[in-house]
């Protein structure tokens, strides 16, 4: 998956950037820092129940990494590389469908 | 369709407020504050008589939220626009860096206004260069003309190079005088100044975006020289543009500092806004008396003019810097920058800085003569008297 600038590898936390061209011209990102992976600093993750969501996207809107993305059945998907853990999406949802549960790393 | 000027009598501000509305801008948010209320009570006014279509106007409580909220609409791809003064353009110091370094190209008239205490709400450039390591391109006017031109030209200067840029105008001096400003037609405007292309945008939902991320010390780097870089690529910019508005509309910018009778002139007054005006009309008169002098008014103080100032600088004898501002422990602003920036170059001119018309005091064409004088005789004698000079200081 290409973020806005560099790739995203497989197991990396970090998008390494090696020359000053790569960079955009604004500071603009996927997620809340430039190349970072905010999923490293996760302790709880949100699970997602199919069957209690409502496809409201309340969570889509809230999350502020932003590591929601609508899955192709219109359910939605985390992207862990992001999701920093906050637990806001499990807040908002209106259906209860997200729980956040203590991660096994 | 053929160029013919719609001529219309207003004041500075009232320029400012009609280049807005021929510049289709988008979102204007805004806080009133002396001088600059009239500009945006103008706006509001076009906009409830349905003179203009398809803008927001936003009430805001304060600068700081006008800003905040201009960065916010600016980052989702519209045109915007706000104004300030003085104190309310201090208030906003933090959300200028933050539209500047997210390289949203905000356009902002500054009605220069002295900051306070005393309390003041008179011409003096304090207040804009005091914002002058913002990130921000700072244009100063000197006549109600200069900030409609001025204002048209910096939106699309700034949505060129993504940086933010600020009109400059004087208190009263210009905002609240009249006078004749030549008004182009709407279909030439959007000839010149077509719809703004971002370079992302926060409403494309189908790339979800985080701006003015968190860049830690392995990124922050890169992005400060991203934006000095730009700061750089706008001299060129400015010219093209400056270039482009006197091919179409007959009033050349192409040149960052304006020279006038500088040719043959022993010495230069150099300062930037409506005192130049004052200066212009001073060197028809010295002429006239047997002065070889000229003016230079600096146009765009950022980015700074650094070798159109050298190419004055090498073939005259001085140069009297005119600071309608001044920086505590130090000296005149423009001063300052112009003697760093001819530093390492061979152009050594005698360069002393008057301290002028701070706080609104006047300045006449008959202090730009005691100036000149005083100049005639320091060149004479090869050496400063004083290198910094509080003209107007009752002793
Ligand atoms: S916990 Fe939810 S809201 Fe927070 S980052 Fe993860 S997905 Fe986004
Ligand atoms: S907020 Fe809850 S119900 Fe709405 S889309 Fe997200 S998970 Fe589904």
């Amino acid at each position: 998956m290409n973020t806005l600038f560099g790739e995203k590898k497989e197991g990396a936390t970090k998008i390494v950037l090696k020359s000053v061209d790569e960079y955009p011209e604004a500071p603009v990102s996927l997620g809340t820092t430039l190349s970072n992976f905010t999923g490293d600093w996760r302790t709880f993750i949100p699970v997602i129940d199919d069957d209690k969501c409502v496809k409201c996207y309340i969570c889509w809107k809230f999350c502020p990494e932003p590591a929601i993305f609508i899955r192709e059945d219109g359910y939605v998907g985390v992207d862990y590389d992001y999701c920093k853990g906050c637990g806001i999406c499990a807040n908002e949802c209106p259906t209860k469908a997200i729980t956040m549960e203590k991660e096994e790393k | 369709m053929e160029y013919k000027p719609i001529r219309k009598v207003v004041s500075g501000n009232y320029a400012a407020a009609y280049a807005v509305k021929h510049a289709r801008v988008e979102v204007v948010a805004a806080y009133p504050i002396t001088p600059q209320t009239s500009i945006i009570e103008k706006i509001a006014e076009f906009i409830a008589n349905d003179e203009i279509e398809n803008i927001q106007y936003v009430p805001v409580e304060s600068e700081h939220s006008a800003m905040a909220a201009s960065i916010g609409a600016s980052a989702t791809g519209a045109r915007a626009f706000t104004a300030t003064s003085a104190q309310g353009l201090a208030l906003m110091h933090e959300m200028l860096h933050w539209a500047a370094g997210a390289r949203l190209p905000i356009v902002m008239v500054d009605v220069n206004r002295a900051m306070a205490p005393p309390w003041s709400v008179w011409d003096d450039q304090t207040d804009s260069l005091s914002q002058r390591d913002t990130g921000w391109m700072q244009f100063y006017a000197e006549n109600n003309q200069e900030v409609y031109d001025g204002v048209l030209m910096a939106f699309k200067i700034a949505e060129t190079v993504n940086l933010p840029a600020m009109v400059i105008e004087s208190a009263f001096i210009l905002s609240h005088t009249y006078d004749v400003v030549e008004m182009i037609p709407q279909e030439l405007v959007d000839e010149f100044l077509p719809p703004r292309k971002p370079l992302y945008t926060l409403t494309d939902f189908d790339n979800p975006i985080s701006v003015g991320a968190l860049g830690t010390p392995n990124d922050y780097y890169e992005f400060r020289y991203k934006l000095a870089k730009a700061m750089e690529e706008a001299k060129k910019v400015i010219h093209e543009v400056g270039k482009e508005f006197g091919e179409r509309f007959g009033r050349d910018y192409s040149q960052m500092i304006e020279l006038y009778k500088t040719d043959d002139a022993d010495f230069v007054f150099m300062g930037m806004g409506s005192l130049m005006g004052t200066v212009k009309q001073a060197v028809d008169v010295l002429r006239e008396e047997g002065y070889k002098v000229g003016a230079a008014k600096v146009r765009w103080f950022r980015p700074f003019p650094s070798e159109e100032l050298y190419e004055l600088a090498k073939d005259v004898q001085a140069i009297a810097v005119l600071d309608r501002n001044f920086s505590f422990g130090q000296e005149g602003i423009l001063f300052n920058e112009a003697k760093g920036a001819l530093y390492n170059t061979d152009a050594k001119p005698l360069m002393k800085n008057y301290i002028v018309g701070l706080g609104g005091r006047d300045f006449t064409v008959n202090d730009v003569r005691k100036i000149a004088e005083n100049m005639k005789a320091i060149i004479d004698k090869g050496e400063l008297d004083v290198e910094v000079d509080w003209y107007h200081l009752k002793r």
